[in-house]
């Protein structure tokens, strides 16, 4: 049954998904066989969205199905299970700046991608990334930002960063709206992402994934 | 009965009140010069000839389209101009007059802060109110329309706006919930019954918020009536009549919101299709109505949501395209020019949007491929765009000046494209804004 409950989150049936989930529960599998299938699928939903088959519909109905999954499962969960991370990604939108769209779905494809992702939101002030680049100890930082006022919020943040002595520890990559190349070098990051899955590959190419 | 108008003849009449410009008690407005006369008739001119691709320009016609940007040149913040029309009308009036495009896209974009205090604006946060005084306004996304809303908008658009949505985006305007259902007064027996929720305090305090707000909205567009009026009297035209939107966009970002519609899409795909048609009259109307108001035949429709990487194909040609495309027929219908500015890229979108009558519609692209796009809707449609933002923002006049004229070669090939800059910016290096208009006048000529 874990096996439909698979292709059931994966191509998008949702009712279908979330019957199947509670069936499998009253029939005794275990919260952390469900968990476990719909990770699978939310890896082949980022395989599609890799392969340009999926969008933001896709995307944004995953995120929903393993909200809704989670909210069935909580109370039979003990303990969530202990994943294993390639590695640490503190992502944010910089200060002034109130845009996600394009931050979420580098969240989710990171995440999916198995990455620990800490997501400060929006609008996030240099300070607080740096507060958390000292608690979460991230090896990744993605900078994100829409409006052309995110390149001198990215130049702050990333000289803030430097100012509090962390910047040789982590990689910073760039990316949204009008973002470019040129902004990676103006605000001194180290790379600049076009796309979701070019941050993916950045941050796997850092921490060392094949 | 007389022949009706065709679509060719309105465009030609929408384009004629835009060569005569008015003032505001509907007198033909003076030029301050003969040449200023000129000037506004042949920047036009070539705005349309561009246009209606029936022949070239004299040159490729140039126009920037910032939202801030103008406010920083004149060392002010978005705040400043909000709240002081004076400033308001300093800065546009600067911008237009420094870097002297075909045309200057008015000063409507930075809006009358004290009239959104008074309603107390909800969907956005504004400089001071929310975002730092020198930051723009952005959009708070959100569900400001349910799901299980989709008949209420459908039966009755307006009734909806007006005691549903409205009182959700205003704080002022919480009490418009309780106004009757005015289809109901129909005879004598329905008059007084309706009356009543306006004899109620709360009602009667939002109708007095509303006053208020509609008084500071008339000081400022008077404010901007009268820059407007100055410029074209130099021989500046204003290029935008008015604005619409993609049905798409239209539930997707301010009444659904992005995660709403997407998930809409497979949750109730049928009503989301059959609300889309429900809004697309009033998209056309909206559109329709400012161009008369204004005498201007551009109309601007900001896309969003069928950009590359956001919707399918699929997707995109179900949900998004049908209905964008009957907008802007219904608007080329009543002489009007679409002129959907895709921001972000559109790349896989070229071979479906090409769909559309000749010489009518006026596309402005961002990240596209300049070159694709001209192959692709060359023979229909005339293209505008698309100097980076970052470009402006950190590049040189040289580099900026290089980039537009391999764009006047590539797109501007036999007519058919206004330069201009792809997405609205805030920030920028004046002499690289300087260096867009100047590359259309150095390399631009039509032999």
């Amino acid at each position: 049954m874990s096996k439909k409950l698979v292709s059931a989150i994966a191509d998008m049936r949702e009712e279908e998904a979330l019957k199947l989930v509670r069936k499998m529960l009253s029939e005794g599998t275990t919260p952390i066989a469900i968990l476990d299938a719909a990770r699978e699928a939310m890896g082949i939903v980022g395989e599609r969205y890799e392969k340009g088959t999926y969008f933001l519909p896709e995307l944004i109905m995953a995120g929903e199905m393993l909200t809704q999954i989670t909210a069935i499962i909580k109370p039979e969960l003990a303990k969530m299970p202990e994943v294993k991370r390639h590695g640490k990604v503190l992502i944010g939108t910089v200060k002034g700046d109130i845009h996600d769209i394009g931050k979420n779905i580098v969240s989710f494809m990171l995440d999916v991608n198995g990455f620990e992702v800490r997501d400060l939101g929006v609008d996030v002030a240099p300070q607080k990334f740096v507060e958390a680049i000292r608690d979460f100890r991230p090896q990744v930082i993605g900078l994100s930002g829409f409006l052309t006022l995110a390149f001198d919020a990215m130049k702050e943040t990333i000289a803030a960063i430097k100012a509090a002595g962390l910047r040789d520890g982590v990689k910073i990559m760039i990316g949204g709206g009008q973002i470019s190349e040129q902004i990676k070098d103006y605000a001194g990051a180290d790379a600049y992402g076009r796309d979701a899955m070019a941050g993916v590959t950045l941050a796997k190419k850092w921490l060392g994934d094949k | 009965m007389a022949a009706q108008p065709t679509p060719e003849e309105k465009q030609e009449a929408l384009f004629q009140t835009w060569l005569s410009p008015k003032d505001a008690q509907g007198n033909d407005l003076p030029f301050q010069s003969p040449q200023a006369a000129q000037q506004y008739k042949e920047r036009i001119t070539r705005i349309k000839d561009a246009i209606q691709l029936k022949k070239r320009p004299d040159r490729v016609p140039v126009v920037i389209a910032p939202s801030f940007f103008p406010v920083f040149n004149a060392g002010m913040t978005p705040h400043d101009v909000m709240y002081d029309y004076d400033k308001l009308a300093v800065a546009f009036k600067k911008f237009a007059l420094d870097f002297g495009a075909d045309a200057h896209i008015g000063a409507t974009a930075p809006g009358p802060g004290r009239a959104y205090e008074i309603m107390d604006y909800k969907l956005y946060s504004w400089p001071g109110h929310g975002v730092a005084p020198e930051h723009s306004y952005q959009c708070n996304e959100g569900e400001y329309m349910k799901a299980d809303e989709y008949d209420a908008l459908i039966q009755d658009p307006s009734g909806y706006f007006l005691s549903t949505y409205l009182p959700r985006v205003f704080g002022a305007l919480g009490p418009l919930q309780m106004l009757p259902f005015l289809p109901g007064i129909l005879e004598i027996y329905g008059v007084a019954i309706n009356f009543i929720p306006f004899g109620i305090p709360p009602v009667q305090a939002a109708l007095k918020a509303l006053m208020e707000a509609g008084g500071e909205a008339l000081k400022w567009i008077g404010t901007l009536g009268a820059i407007d009026g100055e410029l074209a009297s130099q021989g500046y035209p204003e290029f935008w009549g008015g604005f619409t939107k993609a049905p798409f966009d239209t539930l997707g970002d301010t009444l659904r919101g992005t995660k709403g519609i997407m998930l809409d899409i497979y949750r109730q795909p049928d009503k989301l299709l059959e609300a889309l048609e429900a809004l697309t009259p009033l998209m056309i109307k909206l559109g329709v109505g400012a161009a008369r108001a204004t005498g201007k035949p551009i109309i601007f429709i900001p896309l969003h949501k069928g950009a590359d990487g956001f919707l399918s194909e699929e997707q995109y040609e179900k949900f998004y395209w049908p209905t964008l495309r009957k907008v802007m027929l219904g608007l080329i219908e009543e002489g009007c020019v679409p002129n959907p500015a895709a921001e972000g890229g559109y790349n896989s979108r070229l071979s479906v949007i090409k769909d559309l009558p000749k010489g009518k519609t006026l596309w402005l692209f961002d990240a596209t491929d300049m070159a694709k796009a001209k192959a692709a809707t060359g023979d229909t449609a005339c293209i505008m765009g698309n100097v980076p933002s970052s470009m402006l923002n950190l590049g040189t006049p040289k580099e900026v000046k290089d980039y537009a004229k391999k764009l006047i070669d590539v797109a501007g090939k036999g007519g058919g494209f206004i330069l201009s800059n792809g997405a609205f910016f805030d920030q920028a290096k004046a002499e690289n804004v300087k260096a867009v208009v100047e590359a259309a006048q150095e390399y631009g000529a039509y032999k």
